[in-house]
């Protein structure tokens, strides 16, 4: 029953993302949002719907590496980049955007991460494939597309021009 | 090692190989010496550093990549820039930190320093942060560790002292991007200077154009030819259309003596003023290690004017420090990338 994921119209998914995230902050009264990716496919999703929407605050982008709560079983990821939050987090709405959600454990660091850096009013998850299995007890807010894939294959999104999903056993 | 009159270097055997910085998957375990590591190795512990210097900036200073480990400050000469900095990077890194300072005295000798590392290794220590006057002592210690126990140089003699060496080309990179086009001046007391060696092959593995030593000749190893650098006793023409000025401080314990023959006189020859600066492009860049001895290597103006990132580098030396201790504590065993 796995999808081909390959055929997906990746700039399709992220049009919708922005509606229902442009629906969700007028419902909740969130008029500047600060946008956050997360390190590297998360942060491409973040660029096209911080275009999209027309954000005011610049981009944010985080990686996770050092909030891992594997780095003592596969040590550290030797493509680390620098996080770069460009505005204050303290007391804003947050949009923290990944490309993939799984396990949850990426977000549980991204959040902990963000917290370092200030106490937001409140943070919004916008993913751009779920593909269930979480480990944690997060969902997010904004999905672009489910897929349902058999725990030994990986999604993984390729880019950033153009940007396309495509799975692999592992 | 040239024969220098250094009074405690000679306890322990001179250090051979840098393999013993290596795993068997070629990643950094221990951090030594710069002499022998690849252009890749040094690559990436700048690159590791940049992620790390925006944790300075966040709100709670601090990541949990080392959260229960515990990082013992061995100090036996007195230190107190390098031992703050690796101090705060190691609690940025949140792992537990012990410092000891443990004075030197002339009887102290190998077996007592073993004896020290055995109690630590039996309170669980996860890393030792080696400072010591003797040329070799972080090697020895890195010989006779535990497996899972690394070692990092902070200082050892006139041999080495890597971290400082790779605190300055990271803040070279930063402010000029590319090593290739660089043309770099080392100034001072290169005899005695375990920062000019470690610059030198660092410098030099990463590919600069060209590696200078400015420097009275009592003030020049005797090896000085193998490092490969060019050798000036003229400030003039040595700094003539150099990229980067790295001054070394000037040890006061070793004026009037032979060597040198007085504060006054150093200045006049080899001191760095706005004038001399001059001769240098006009996008120089001035470092110096600190701490500076203003009047004696370099004019106040020229220590606190435009071209100076002296304090850059004290910034720089807390992410470059990260970077090695979470490169040499993250590299799990048998781990497949």
């Amino acid at each position: 029953m796995d999808t081909d994921v390959t055929s997906i119209d990746i700039d399709a998914v992220i049009e919708l993302m922005a509606n229902q995230l442009a629906d969700q902050m007028k419902r909740k009264n969130i008029v500047e949002p600060l946008m956050i990716g997360i390190h590297t496919g998360g942060l491409w999703v973040a660029t096209k719907l911080h275009q999209k929407l027309g954000l005011t605050k610049p981009l944010g982008e985080i990686d996770i590496s050092f909030y891992r709560d594997d780095f003592t079983r596969i040590g550290l990821n030797p493509q680390v980049k620098p996080s770069h939050i460009p505005s204050e987090v303290e007391s804003e709405h947050i949009i923290l955007v990944d490309d993939v959600l799984y396990t949850g454990r990426t977000i549980r660091a991204a959040l902990n991460e963000i917290f370092d850096y200030g106490r937001p009013d409140s943070v919004t998850l916008a993913v751009l494939v779920d593909r269930g299995a979480r480990e944690l007890p997060l969902h997010a807010d904004i999905v672009g597309l489910e897929l349902d894939l058999s725990p030994e294959k990986q999604v993984k999104l390729t880019g950033p021009t153009p940007l396309a999903l495509e799975t692999n056993r592992s | 090692m040239s024969s220098s009159k250094q009074p405690a270097s000679t306890s322990f055997k001179a250090p051979d190989s840098s393999r013993l910085q290596l795993d068997e998957q070629g990643r950094l375990r221990h951090f030594l010496t710069t002499d022998g590591l690849s252009k890749d190795i040094l690559t990436e512990i700048m690159d590791v550093a940049e992620s790390f210097s925006s944790v300075g900036q966040q709100a709670v200073k601090k990541v949990p990549v080392l959260r229960g480990k515990t990082i013992v400050n061995l100090f036996f000469e007195n230190s107190t820039r390098t031992r703050t900095t690796f101090d705060l990077a190691a609690k940025r890194l949140s792992a537990d930190v012990i410092n000891l300072n443990i004075a030197t005295s002339a009887t102290s000798k190998g077996e007592s320093i073993l004896d020290t590392i055995r109690n630590l290794e039996a309170m669980q220590a996860d890393m030792f942060v080696v400072r010591h006057s003797a040329s070799g002592a972080a090697h020895f210690i890195a010989n006779n560790v535990e497996p899972h126990v690394s070692v990092i140089n902070a200082g050892d003699g006139s041999h080495a002292h890597p971290t400082q060496a790779m605190l300055d080309m990271f803040t070279i990179r930063r402010e000029k991007k590319v090593f290739s086009p660089l043309k770099v001046a080392i100034i001072g007391d290169i005899l005695h200077s375990r920062v000019a060696r470690s610059q030198i092959h660092a410098l030099n593995t990463l590919g600069v154009k060209e590696v200078r030593v400015i420097a009275p000749k009592t003030l020049l190893p005797s090896d000085t030819d193998s490092l490969g650098v060019h050798v000036y006793s003229d400030l003039a023409t040595g700094l003539d259309d150099v990229d980067v000025i790295i001054m070394l401080r000037l040890q006061r314990e070793r004026m009037g003596s032979a060597l040198l023959p007085s504060e006054h006189e150093y200045f006049e020859c080899f001191g760095l003023t706005e004038e001399k600066l001059a001769y240098a492009k006009p996008d120089v860049m001035v470092m110096h290690p600190g701490p500076i001895n203003r009047g004696v290597e370099m004019d106040a103006a020229v220590a606190d004017g435009p071209h100076s990132v002296i304090l850059q580098q004290v910034t720089n030396g807390i992410a470059i420090r990260m970077a090695v201790m979470t490169l040499a504590l993250g590299q799990a065993k048998g781990a497949e990338q």
